[in-house]
């Protein structure tokens, strides 16, 4: 199985703060891997640091063998990483169809006198987008809201619109920030289900920031456990929940 | 060379001296320009620290002060009083006023975008220009006397007494600013609330007081900072505001926005290029400096010179 | 193209030719006199500026400030180019369709050398290093001697009669309409939405901020260059910050975002102070006060981010003719949110 994602020594500090060192890992293809750790740990510092929202102070990182030195975010999309984020970040005042559809953009290769003046790849493109746009929609059981205002969508449909607009970019290797902060057991067994079938449909990799337990444990085939910015410990789940190290850093010694 | 008259040699020092005692010159006209530019700049960098707004109407806050300060002088000398009280009701109006408007048209949008609060702002700039146009007339009106213009020599180099009283005072108030926010009660409630307005008012901070207390203050002392402008010189017009107001801005930017010694640092720095771009280059491009300048600590570190760059939070 | 595409197009088709015919009749027949054209034709002008700005500030959610620059460097070109080429008739109105073009082409450049940098700072920073820009374009037009210098330049052909500016308006809007509506105007929006989440989702920020901010600048310049040929002649004081904020005044009242809006705001804000004239000391400061008033309670503006689309307007009373809906049934229900399932 190939990596697609490794890197080695990566870390980051803040003026003479240290939030995250020695950050070491390799996710093969098609992996499900869970990444927790209390809070503060440094999780979303480190999904930052993998789409290039923070440069990182030290140590490499390296997407499907190429490396990411100094790359913006929007470069890194379009090398085949994509996120969500743990506050929803949506296009509030567009339509669910509209964040999908801005998300293939890039794809899209119809020039700005092409599009003003509505030569045949605008209608090409546009039609071809929408398409692709509907059936990724209709993954998550969203098509009939497509004319819906993002802002508008009750708060469970919002969280999975963030993951049907980062996987309109194609991903090889998706981020999810805690998507089922906020929902209740159903609408998190729902979640499961929707995240293994993606896995499954689209063939991506996926690590995921959790802190609700029984989605970690029911999906995730190994687990991170991230304490102060550094990795603790590393394994399969049935490992990691009786590792002593981990159980200290959640309950404090 | 033994053979030089001696009155040749005496010319050419002579000579020397008057370049140098005209640089010398050139650099107190700076420093006095740049004192009233730092006493306004310290009203946009305090209000910019606590609310995040660039306060668009400041500069005509000035100029209102102006307006004050030459319709109270009469008044003081019907009653025989000196002229120089007309710095009270200057400060006590703006203050005021510094108030007024941030009840009226700044606290309703503190939680607006901040597109609004800036389209607010210039509302509020041309309201008062405009305002002043109508009471005052657009034509440009004299200031009588305030302070004696009789020259003092100190070390050869030639002062007026109101170059003198403007620096002297401008520094004295500002170091005074500076000891008020660090060690009062109140400055401390000032800093806090710049840093987080929820946490603020969780430590039993008034908030809403702090603020319209930081527009006052800042608002007296551009009081303060348009007599002295007024005294230097002596014609007011409702649109004097705008560009010294400019002007300052970009002092307080260059020195750091939001940072009080940077404001000072900014205002001197401003004054003294422009008075020596007036001098030693040409009076027309001095305003063409001045935007230069903002330009370039734009692109270059916005967060200006004693600024240090915070980044969001994703 | 669907069908329903088709039919759209063809419907907004005919109004904009109805509406170009009756610009057409009512300047060549002489319905309305020689002042009231004039107004109109301020009128598209305005509407060219106030759409293009909210391209920049509705759009893209950034304010500029400088607007009116770019509005006199395209009305100094294409003055200059139009006065070298001396010709008149129909090869002079070639001449001034292509001073037009160059005056918006060289307004294009400038908005990107400065909006290349400018773009990189936020909010407040961005509104004044554009008003710094604004004023230095200003500045820099006032001192140099080929544009007239102080006095400005004079005796420009008056090429912009009613239909020419109301033809040109017409297309300007459309295009930047159109642009609105294709990828390039998603991403636009997809950064005033959330910048972060824009970049997330595969946009480079700074690409489409600079373009935003060109085609903004391109199409002041055109409305310049029009301007230009209907006033005859040229002074920098023309386009100093108080035009700048005067546009502003329209695109915020109309609503950011909304090109309806600016249209309407445009028509209204040109009218209102001509038939106001004596009340021509008080514009700016009921102005000022207005702008104050509309922020504190309709920030929104008077369309906030609403659009009219002709075919939805002729849908919507066809079903109601046909019982198909009842009339004005949103405005009894607002904001619908969706409830949990």
């Amino acid at each position: 199985m190939e990596s697609v994602l490794i890197t080695k020594n990566l870390g980051i500090s803040f003026g003479g703060l240290k939030a995250v060192s020695n950050f070491d890992i390799d996710l093969t293809e098609g992996e499900l891997v869970g990444l927790i750790g209390p809070n503060g740990a440094g999780k979303t510092t480190i999904f930052n640091l993998l789409t290039g929202v923070y440069q990182p102070t030290e140590g490499t990182i390296t997407l499907q063998g190429k490396n990411v030195h100094r790359k913006r975010p929007d470069q890194l999309v379009k090398m085949g990483i994509a996120r969500t984020f743990q506050n929803i970040r949506l296009f509030k005042h567009l339509s669910v169809l509209d964040n999908v559809t801005i998300a293939c953009n890039f794809q899209m290769r119809y020039s700005l006198l092409g599009g003003m003046f509505r030569l045949p790849g605008y209608w090409r493109e546009e039609l071809a987008v929408k398409e692709k746009a509907m059936s990724i929609l209709s993954v998550f059981g969203l098509e009939m809201y497509a004319d819906t205002l993002a802002d508008n969508l009750p708060y469970g449909k919002q969280r999975k619109l963030e993951i049907a607009r980062a996987l309109a970019t194609d991903p090889k290797v998706l981020l999810l920030d805690e998507p089922a902060a906020g929902m209740n057991p159903t609408e998190t067994n729902e979640l499961m289900n929707t995240i293994s079938l993606v896995r499954k449909q689209f063939g991506i990799t996926i690590l995921l920031i959790e802190h609700d337990m029984s989605l970690v444990l029911g999906i995730c085939e190994r687990i991170i456990v991230l304490d102060y910015g550094q990795i603790i410990a590393s394994g399969l789940p049935g490992e990691i929940v009786n590792d002593p190290k981990v159980i200290a850093a959640y309950l404090g010694t | 060379m033994q053979n030089i008259p001696a009155r040749t040699l005496d010319d050419l020092l002579v000579l020397e001296d008057k370049r140098m005692v005209d640089f010398i010159q050139q650099l107190i006209n700076g420093l006095q320009i740049g004192s009233i530019y730092a006493l306004v700049a310290l009203g946009y960098t305090m209000v910019y620290g606590i609310v995040k707004l660039i306060n668009f109407a400041h500069g005509d806050v000035i100029m209102i002060g102006s307006y004050v300060a030459i319709t109270t002088i009469p008044l003081l000398a019907a009653f025989g009083a000196p002229s120089w009280l007309c710095i009270i009701a200057s400060v006590l109006f703006c203050a005021f006023l510094g108030f007024m408007i941030e009840a009226v048209a700044y606290r309703p949008l503190r939680n607006a975008p901040r597109l609004c609060s800036i389209i607010t702002a210039i509302g509020m700039s041309l309201f008062l220009e405009n305002l002043a146009m109508l009471v005052f007339s657009p034509n440009p009106r004299p200031v009588p006397r305030i302070f004696s213009t009789k020259p003092i020599m100190v070390g050869g180099i030639q002062f007026t007494f109101n170059t003198l009283l403007t620096i002297i005072v401008s520094v004295s108030l500002m170091v005074a600013i500076q000891f008020f926010v660090k060690n009062s009660k109140t400055g401390r409630a000032m800093r806090a609330v710049s840093e987080d307005f929820g946490a603020a008012k969780l430590m039993g901070i008034n908030v809403n007081r702090t603020i319209s207390l930081t527009f006052a203050i800042g608002s007296g002392l551009a009081a303060f900072g348009s007599v002295f402008y007024s005294s230097t010189y002596p014609l007011v017009e409702p649109m004097m505001g705008s560009m010294l107001g400019l002007k300052a801005f970009i002092a307080a930017v260059l020195g750091g926005i939001g940072i009080i010694p940077g404001a000072i640092i900014g205002g001197l720095i401003m004054g003294v290029a422009e008075s020596l771009t007036k001098a030693y280059i040409n009076s027309q491009l001095a305003d063409a400096v001045v935007f230069g300048i903002l330009i370039v600590v734009l692109l270059v570190k916005p967060s200006g010179i004693l600024g240090k760059n915070t980044k969001e939070k994703v | 193209m669907t069908k329903k595409t088709l039919k759209s197009y063809a419907v907004n088709l005919i109004a904009v030719m109805l509406l170009y015919g009756t610009m057409v009749y009512l300047s060549e027949s002489g319905v309305l006199s020689r002042y009231y054209s004039g107004i109109l034709v301020l009128v598209c002008i305005n509407i060219m500026l106030a759409v293009s700005l909210n391209l920049t500030t509705g759009c893209l959610g950034q304010i500029a400030l400088g607007h009116a620059g770019f509005m006199s460097i395209g009305a100094y070109t294409a003055a200059l180019f139009t006065k070298w080429l001396d010709l008149s008739g129909a090869a002079g109105y070639l001449g001034y369709f292509g001073g037009l073009i160059l005056g918006g082409l060289l307004a294009a450049v400038f908005g990107f050398i400065i909006g290349l940098p400018a773009l990189r700072l936020k909010g407040d920073y961005l509104a004044i290093i554009t008003l710094g820009f604004g004023e230095i374009i200003r500045a820099i037009i006032e001192n140099m001697q080929f544009t007239g210098g102080a006095q400005g330049l004079r005796s420009i052909e008056q090429f912009s009669t009613l239909p020419v500016a109301s033809g040109i308006c017409i297309i300007s809007v459309g295009l930047l309409t159109a642009l609105m509506r294709s990828r390039h105007g998603r991403a636009i929006l997809s950064i005033r939405e959330d910048d972060i989440a824009s970049e997330a989702a595969g946009i480079n920020n700074t690409y489409y901020r600079t373009m935003a901010f060109t085609i903004a600048a391109f199409f002041a310049g055109v409305a310049g260059g029009v301007y230009a040929h209907y006033i005859g002649i040229l002074g920098a004081k023309n386009f100093n910050f108080s035009k700048s904020v005067e546009i502003i005044i329209i695109v915020v009242l109309g609503g950011l975002g909304s090109f309806t809006g600016s249209i309407v705001a445009a028509i209204l804000l040109t009218i209102l102070p001509e038939l106001l004239r004596d009340f021509e000391n008080y514009r700016m400061l009921v102005y000022s006060i207005a702008l104050i008033l509309i922020m504190i309670f309709k920030p929104s503006g008077i369309f906030g981010r609403y659009e009219f689309s002709l075919t939805r307007a002729i849908t919507y009373w066809v079903d109601v003719f046909k019982g198909k809906r009842k009339p004005f049934a949103a405005l009894r229900s607002r904001n619908n949110k969706e409830t949990e399932d």
